[in-house]
């Protein structure tokens, strides 16, 4: 063999050899999980030598995405209504879906002593503009129209709203305090379990339905070693000290 | 009418919209395209350049700049709010302002071309029978660059339909407010809701179809601008 073709075979061998070990995992992640994902995929990059493609974004445009062949081998979810459609159309594995995290709602300002810890900043609405997630495709915006709806202030807030197409969009309407407040999730203003800055009240559970977000394998990541890896990386120990550092509950 | 509510409403909105900007434009790109048309100052060359600066920039730099500068702690929000007007993001004329930007460069290059085109030689002519620089604009170059004009205007009014991502980021998506067509398509889609994205896409195309084929109909031979 000619040296420059031995050396083209020993390249292939060793990109070969580091592929089977070293995949990229292509995952698309609910917008109110962007946080905690990029610290457990640093984490678990360092653990498994894989590396994560993440992209994030509303979860419905995901759906869209999915149905019309984009490359995602995972998905983590915003609700659990998406997984089970999916796996329903044969567009994810059955028996991969689980719940990685339940979401928190939270009413936020970025003002300080803005908003209230019981929410009566909603009663008195001395606001103009309220942010909320587009309650059609993103499960934050649902929850926020079920508690609102539930306190019976619904008619008397709804012309304040302004639409985020989801929940990150929604985050930066009040973080630029364009909104005076808005309902968005825990994760997005909480780390190590505090509230970073504002003020907020922590919307109970028993307002809205419960936020069960749930990950499932797709169609493309099918047996894929990576994808699997992932998946129980998320239901590990460390994963969920993460999570659960971002308000999140399970 | 096969089209829901709403989604007359996002037309007659954007047509609202498209009609105010263009109308703006006409008065205050007029005067810039003007002076680009005829100075011999060295800021020519910058000013054109932040002039066609929204051709270029992706609209999320112009929708990041202005969320930020018309928020509260923004310059401009801090000026409207001072003036009583309030804020401007997630209101109509929010988004007027920041189609004005996003719509500059549609209104005066074309009218800058136009006024390159009538020269020096007509208003000299018309400065040698008395008539005043002003006179001179309203009644030769004025006439004489209108075919650019109208193509200017059509332009202008077309982009603007056709805007989507400024808005996306300053309107908030209100309906009837800030909810035009573009937004209301996406939202369709978002919501899988396939067939009435179709149907109000369609009326976009044939909209945008028209529009050119009028364009290009009434100007087939660009020479004669």
């Amino acid at each position: 063999m000619k040296p420059i073709v031995k050396l083209a075979f020993a390249v292939t061998l060793l990109t070969a050899a580091l592929g089977a070990r070293a995949d990229d995992i292509q995952v698309a992640v609910a917008a109110n999980f962007t946080a905690p994902m990029k610290e457990i995929a640093a984490a678990f990059e360092k653990e498994t030598g894989h590396k994560i493609q993440a992209a994030y974004g509303a979860t419905g445009k995901f759906y869209a995405q999915i149905t019309n062949g984009a490359p995602f081998e995972a998905l983590l979810s915003a609700d659990d209504a998406t997984p089970t459609k999916l796996v329903a159309e044969g567009a994810a594995v059955k028996g991969t879906q689980f719940t990685y995290a339940i979401g928190t709602l939270v009413l936020w300002s970025a003002k300080p002593g803005f908003v209230d810890d019981q929410g009566k900043v909603l009663a008195k609405g001395k606001f103009e503009k309220i942010a909320i997630a587009n309650p059609k495709t993103a499960p934050y915006g649902a929850a926020a129209v079920e508690v609102l709806t539930g306190l019976k202030l619904l008619d008397q807030v709804s012309p304040k709203f302004v639409t985020g197409e989801n929940i990150a969009q929604t985050f930066q309407f009040v973080s630029t305090g364009n909104a005076e407040l808005g309902f968005v999730a825990l994760s997005q203003v909480m780390k190590d379990g505090k509230i970073t800055e504002g003020s907020a009240w922590i919307v109970p559970g028993k307002l809205h339905e419960t936020i069960r977000q749930d990950a499932v394998i797709l169609e493309k990541g099918k047996g894929k070693p990576a994808v699997i890896a992932l998946m129980d990386y998320l239901k590990g120990d460390k994963a969920r000290e993460i999570i659960k550092s971002f308000g999140y509950e399970f | 009418m096969f089209l829901t509510d709403t989604d007359l409403q996002s037309i007659l909105l954007t047509l609202r919209l498209a009609s105010v900007v263009t109308l703006i434009l006409f008065l205050v790109g007029t005067p810039v395209a003007w002076w680009l048309a005829r100075t011999r100052s060295r800021w020519k060359g910058p000013i054109g350049a932040v002039v066609a600066l929204p051709l270029v920039l992706p609209p999320s730099v112009l929708g990041f700049y202005l969320l930020v500068t018309m928020g509260p702690n923004g310059p401009v929000g801090q000026l409207t709010q001072a003036l009583g007007i309030g804020l401007l993001p997630f209101t109509f004329w929010g988004l007027v302002v920041a189609s004005v930007f996003y719509s500059f460069p549609f209104m005066v290059q074309p009218v800058q071309n136009a006024f390159e085109a009538v020269g020096e030689r007509p208003l000299e002519v018309a400065a040698t029978l008395r008539a005043s620089p002003l006179d001179a604009f309203f009644s030769v170059a004025l006439p004489l660059a209108l075919p650019g004009f109208l193509t200017a205007g059509i332009l202008t009014f077309a982009h603007t339909v056709g805007e989507f991502g400024v808005v996306l980021m300053i309107g908030g998506n209100i309906p009837g407010v800030t909810r035009v067509a573009s937004v209301q398509i996406y939202d369709h889609v978002e919501a899988m809701e396939y067939s009435d994205a179709h149907r109000l896409a369609a009326v976009m195309l044939i909209f945008s179809f028209l529009v050119l084929l009028a364009l290009y109909l009434w100007r087939p031979n660009p020479k004669n601008t």
